[in-house]
């Protein structure tokens, strides 16, 4: 014991010394923005994953040829013009002055091609978009073109996707990676820096101001407008446990709240220097998603009859607790964007019926066949979501388990094809954010392309010509049309069930202003008192 | 001396070759697959199977643990399937805070624990010695997250006193700054030693205070305290280090949820985040590194056993 | 955690009826401790009849009400019953301390015994089991839910794996003591054969000891349980555990404490109740040491 109170009082002296030492903090008079975020950053590339998080972080170091604004319109975010050929099969986009990337060289057409090349590798979108690409050809340092075989109309909102995957543009040493390797170099033009050398995984991210960042004038909306940064240093604290948060909030040790349960709302109301708000516009929907190479729900009358029980409302208040912050949203397309409506929803939408359900289970030849729920504890959405459906196929007279893993679990074991016998499932939960159903083009889970299909894997060639039609609709009317046509195919074959829309407030203290109303928390235009 | 230090070292090595072996074998079989994890929700299958060849995880299991023990061999952990960042170097941005919190919290526990069951056994049957006993039992019977829930609810929510997550790092704050953010986590994390400690200690001085030498001592008329410290908690120290070591593996696990709820990036933290993200070589570095502190740490309570018992000799 | 005991080597025999009703009646908190427990184990038993409902049905409408008449302890985030869930809780955590504390002292006995008296064979089998008590616990139960899934079973195991190797060193050297005494060197001169000198003679000494640790390794078991709920490796959530129960609630603490009060009073009190029992057997079974109390 000696040797070690020895060893303790010298710690405590050395302690001392460094305390009292002159402690002057290099950033004490800077202006430092603490932000809880939603999940810890773990990669840092936002082709190679569709983590939200991780297209978060693009957002703060990259920067988009395009942007789309509150009003769903294409705005041009790195780009001085635009043109497109009268035949709709060139375009030719200028870049604006005073593009730098954070290490010093400034943004080359060929930057913004290898970079679109990626990003066309792994997106969906970007995908359909390649398909229609005859070739992208730099004319010179600051201005490149994109000739297409056939008309795309879709082609500038492809370059404006504001979710996952976001076609950020890198310098082209990094974009040359192969799209399937996560890059490690945060090197890019937007209006923040991250500094790597200051990364902990799993506790913090910081990011420090683009001096060089040359916004642009008009006012902000969305990812679109002037990225006028206040601060001079972000910190991302990434905070497990969500009392604690709470908590750190409270006490002014974090300025900003991501997203928060919304049952923690009350504890933060107390506060006067505290404002809850819901910024998110499109929220994010919930969904129930079906195995279609198993009994029972390859047969789509099971599929049917689950939409005659699933109560949206229960799932809106399980999920976001209290009915201010959610609804419910009949529809395969984020509700309160344009291509959202009602058409083909009454099975899901009227009085719940579950007699009805039960008539069509009947029907289905249902013989007791296990039902596999698996569920991912640590995800609150997963985990409410996969209660209430075993409640509601226990209440239907099925023979469903759920089966409790995580999230790491979840999404390994639901790529398993076999049947529930053979480690396989027949049911999992999941959520996208509203910006990631607001078309068909985006909504990945609707597609029924069978084993090239989301998990579940689908097989439903009617959808697809459907989904292809409404590609080549010209006009708003038009698209509208064949997005609805979509619509009520997926009434019919249920790919998934909605199972509601909701949003995941956010909480700030009173010190913050200028915060964007966006689906994304966008880190700009902040200012901190 | 020497040559028992040696022969121990060895028999560590083999101790962790063993355990290096076990959580391989473990991972290995364990379902999960970062690659998905990497993938994120949209992916589709066979976005994933691009990328676990691209990480080589489609190699059969004797080609893997070979080419982990040959890096590990060379000094290489790995590199982190998600961060891109070499594991040693993970595993070095969260020594400190957990260095930190467990001496800080041994400490804490030692310098409580050992009077308490101290003056519980020299009072043995007393009202001290009842009420020693009863903390020592209620210490066990919370777990360790209620516990800190509410500690941060009172201390922290309530009276403001101290902070309610986050550590700061020794190097550039002061003192107070990063004392104070140990202060909560570390009551909290060492009730249950404390607890422990205690017992053992009472127990084990009562063993000694039985002995026929104490009562030649008190009988010769030396006050009481210097037979309590100088006699008999000498030679009741043997239990006390024991457990002292054992309970390290204890305080890891504690460790886990401690680092959890009051948001300290520590070795506890990482390993979680390692397992629910299948980070692989992560994972193995981790597990190593607590066997490795484990083994060394029992090795030097045992050899502190000389300090105590001269007749001990290795 | 549990105590890993430094009981000396008991000097007595098998325990007598006689020596337990005088700790216990040197102990009254021995007695409250078992009485705390049977009424622990009727409310496990008697579970379905105790005005509880199904502990699994989800109302969401009736989310996080207060305690009142109809919800005696109030309704969870998905509107279940807390009571009716804290009630059949009990069963879960019960068993899983039970079943952890019978299966490490089995295993660890069997082990131990072995490996006591084969030398050859103890450096192996102590090797690997410093192998496995150098792997937090934690650790372990993570690793072993993530291999197959979250059950009941998985539970069991993953604690029982991590209690083992301390069982295993608390036997093995209760045999190496025992060993020496001149009545096993004895048997061992007559010839006796070695399964039987084991059974005979070694393995009745080992009962009290390993007794009073098995209802450390029980108390243990329902926090580790707890813990291990609340990094999500635990019992799996629609089945309530007492651990599990707070480990949901966990971040509404400030919010709705009675999520995590009431099964938190009925951990405590069990867990509390067990140490008691033990403590009260380990002196009744251990004269040397009954005699300062």
């Amino acid at each position: 014991m000696n040797r070690s109170l020895r060893i303790f009082a010298a710690a405590c002296l050395a302690a001392a010394a460094t305390g009292l030492a002159p402690w002057a903090p290099a950033h004490a008079q800077q202006k430092v923005l603490k932000f809880i975020p939603q999940a810890d950053l773990r990669i840092l590339d936002p082709i190679a994953t569709t983590a939200y998080i991780t297209r978060n972080h693009g957002y703060m170091v990259y920067d988009t040829l395009f942007a789309m604004d509150e009003k769903f319109q294409v705005k041009p975010q790195m780009l001085d013009n635009y043109e497109m050929s009268k035949d709709q099969l060139t375009y030719t986009f200028t870049l604006r002055d005073g593009l730098k990337f954070h290490d010093g060289a400034a943004v080359k057409a060929a930057d913004c091609i290898a970079s679109i090349d990626r990003w066309s590798k792994r997106d969906a979108l970007g995908q359909k978009l390649a398909e229609a690409t005859a070739s992208w050809t730099a004319v010179n340092d600051k201005t490149f073109t994109l000739k297409l075989k056939k008309p795309f109309p879709l082609a500038l909102e492809a370059l404006a996707k504001p979710s996952s995957n976001v076609p950020f543009i890198m310098p082209e040493r990094i974009a040359k990676t192969d799209p399937f390797k996560n890059i490690e170099d945060p090197t890019g033009s937007g209006p923040f820096k991250m500094v790597k050398a200051e990364w902990v995984p799993g506790n913090k991210v910081v990011y420090v101001k683009n001096t060089d960042y040359v916004p642009r004038k008009e006012p902000v909306s969305w990812a679109s407008g002037g990225k006028v940064v206040k601060v001079d240093r972000v910190e991302w604290i990434y905070i497990p446990d969500s009392a604690t948060a709470a908590a750190a909030l409270n006490a002014g040790e974090a300025d900003w709240w991501e997203q928060m349960p919304p049952d923690l709302i009350p504890l933060l109301a107390k506060n006067k220097d505290i404002t809850v708000k819901n910024i998110d516009p499109l929220g994010s929907m919930g969904m129930i998603r079906f195995n279609f190479l198993h009994p029972p729900f390859n047969n789509p009358k099971m599929r049917q009859a689950l939409l005659y029980a699933v109560n949206q409302q229960d799932y809106v208040i399980g999920i976001a607790g209290d009915p201010k912050n959610g609804k419910p949203c009949y529809s395969y397309y984020t509700c309160g964007t344009p291509l959202a409506s009602e058409i083909s929803a009454e099975p899901l939408k009227g009085a719940r019926n579950l007699e009805k359900a039960k008539q069509l289970i009947k029907e289905s030849g249902y013989k007791g066949e296990k039902i596999v729920i698996i569920d991912a504890t640590d995800q609150p959405i997963v985990h409410a979501q996969s209660l209430l459906t075993l409640d509601m196929l226990k209440r239907l007279g099925l023979n469903a388990e759920v089966q409790a893993g995580d999230w790491g679990t979840l999404i390994t074991r639901r790529a398993v094809k076999e049947p529930v016998e053979k480690g396989g499932w027949s049911i999992f939960h999941t959520w996208l954010v509203g910006p990631d159903m607001v078309n068909p083009a985006v909504n990945f889970p609707i597609r029924g392309t069978g084993e090239k299909a989301w998990f579940g894997w689908p097989t439903d060639s009617k959808i697809e010509e459907l989904r292809e039609a409404w590609f080549n609709a010209s006009d708003a009317a038009s698209s509208k049309k064949a997005a609805s046509a979509v619509q009520q195919r997926a009434f019919e074959f249920v790919p998934f069930i909605p199972t509601g829309q909701f949003i995941l407030p956010t909480a700030f203290r009173s010190n913050i202003s200028g915060v964007i109303i966006a689906p994304i928390a966008f880190l700009w235009n902040i200012e901190k008192k | 001396m020497l040559a028992y230090v040696i022969r121990r070292l060895f028999a560590t090595i083999a101790v962790m070759a063993v355990v290096a072996f076990f959580v391989f074998s473990l991972l290995y079989l364990t379902p999960g697959d970062p690659a998905a994890v990497i993938a994120g929700d949209a992916a589709t299958s066979d976005d994933i199977k691009r990328i676990r060849a691209n990480l080589g995880l489609d190699e059969p299991f004797l080609v893997r643990f070979g080419g982990w023990v040959w890096a590990l061999l060379q000094g290489d952990l790995g590199v982190s399937i998600f961060t891109n960042l070499p594991v040693t170097h993970l595993i070095g941005q969260r020594v400190e805070p957990t260095l930190a919190l467990t001496l800080c919290t041994l400490l804490v526990s030692v310098l409580v624990a050992v009077p308490l069951g101290v003056l519980a056994a020299a009072r043995a049957g007393s009202w001290s010695d009842r009420a020693v006993m009863a903390f020592s039992v209620l210490g066990f019977s919370l777990p360790v997250f209620v516990f800190a829930y509410i500690l941060i609810t009172v201390f922290s929510i309530e009276l403001r006193w101290l902070p309610v997550q986050g550590y700061r790092n020794f190097a550039e704050n002061s003192f107070w700054d990063w004392l104070r953010h140990l202060i909560l986590p570390s009551i909290a994390l060492g009730t249950v030693y404390i607890a422990l400690i205690a017992r053992i200690t009472r127990a084990s001085m009562l063993d000694v205070l039985a002995q026929d030498y104490i009562r030649t001592a008190q009988a010769k008329g030396l006050a009481p305290a210097p037979v309590l410290v100088g006699h008999a908690l000498k030679n009741a120290a043997i239990p006390i280090m024991t457990i002292i070591g054992i309970g390290i593996a204890l305080l890891i696990s504690g460790a886990i949820v401690t680092e959890t709820v009051f948001a300290i990036p520590g070795i506890g933290r990482l390993t979680v985040d390692a397992i629910l993200r299948r980070d692989y070589p992560v994972i193995q570095g981790v597990t190593l590194l607590f066997s490795a502190i484990y083994v060394v740490i029992n090795l030097l309570v045992d050899l502190s056993y000389m300090l105590f018992d001269p007749r001990i000799r290795f | 955690m549990t105590a890993v005991t430094t009981l000396p080597a008991p000097v007595s025999t098998s325990p007598t009826l006689r020596q337990f009703k005088e700790a216990f009646r040197r102990h009254p908190t021995a007695i409250v401790g078992g009485i705390v427990l049977l009424l622990m184990i009727l409310l496990a038993l008697l579970a379905p009849w105790l005005g509880t409902v199904d502990p699994q049905a989800v109302t969401p409408i009736k989310r996080l009400k207060q305690p009142s008449a109809e919800f005696w302890f109030g309704t969870d985030m998905l509107g279940r019953d807390v009571y009716s869930r804290v009630v059949y809780g009990a069963r879960v955590s019960l068993s899983i301390g039970i079943a952890v504390a019978f299966f490490s002292i089995l295993v660890g006995l069997s082990i131990g015994l072995v490996t006591g008296y084969l030398r050859w064979l103890d450096a192996v089998v102590m090797r690997v089991m410093d192998g496995l008590m150098s792997i937090p616990p934690v650790l372990l139960a993570i690793s072993l839910m993530a291999l197959t899934r979250a059950s009941i079973e998985n539970v069991i195991i993953a604690i029982t794996l991590a209690e083992v190797p301390r069982v295993v060193r608390l036997v093995r050297s209760l045999v190496l003591t025992l060993r020496e005494q001149p009545y096993v060197e004895a048997a061992v001169a007559a010839g006796t054969s070695l399964p039987r000198i084991l059974v005979r003679h070694i393995l009745p000494n080992t009962t009290a000891p390993l007794l009073v640790q098995g209802t450390y390794i029980c108390a243990s078991a329902m926090i580790t349980e707890a813990i291990l709920s609340f990094i999500g490796a635990g019992t799996p959530p629609n089945i309530p555990s007492w651990g599990n129960i707070m480990a949901e609630a966990r971040s509404l603490f400030q919010i709705a404490g009675y999520l995590i009060f009431f099964p938190g009073v009925c951990l405590s009190l069990t867990v509390l109740a067990v140490n008691l029992l033990g403590d009260g057997m380990r002196d009744a079974l251990d004269p040397r040491l009954a005699r300062r109390m």
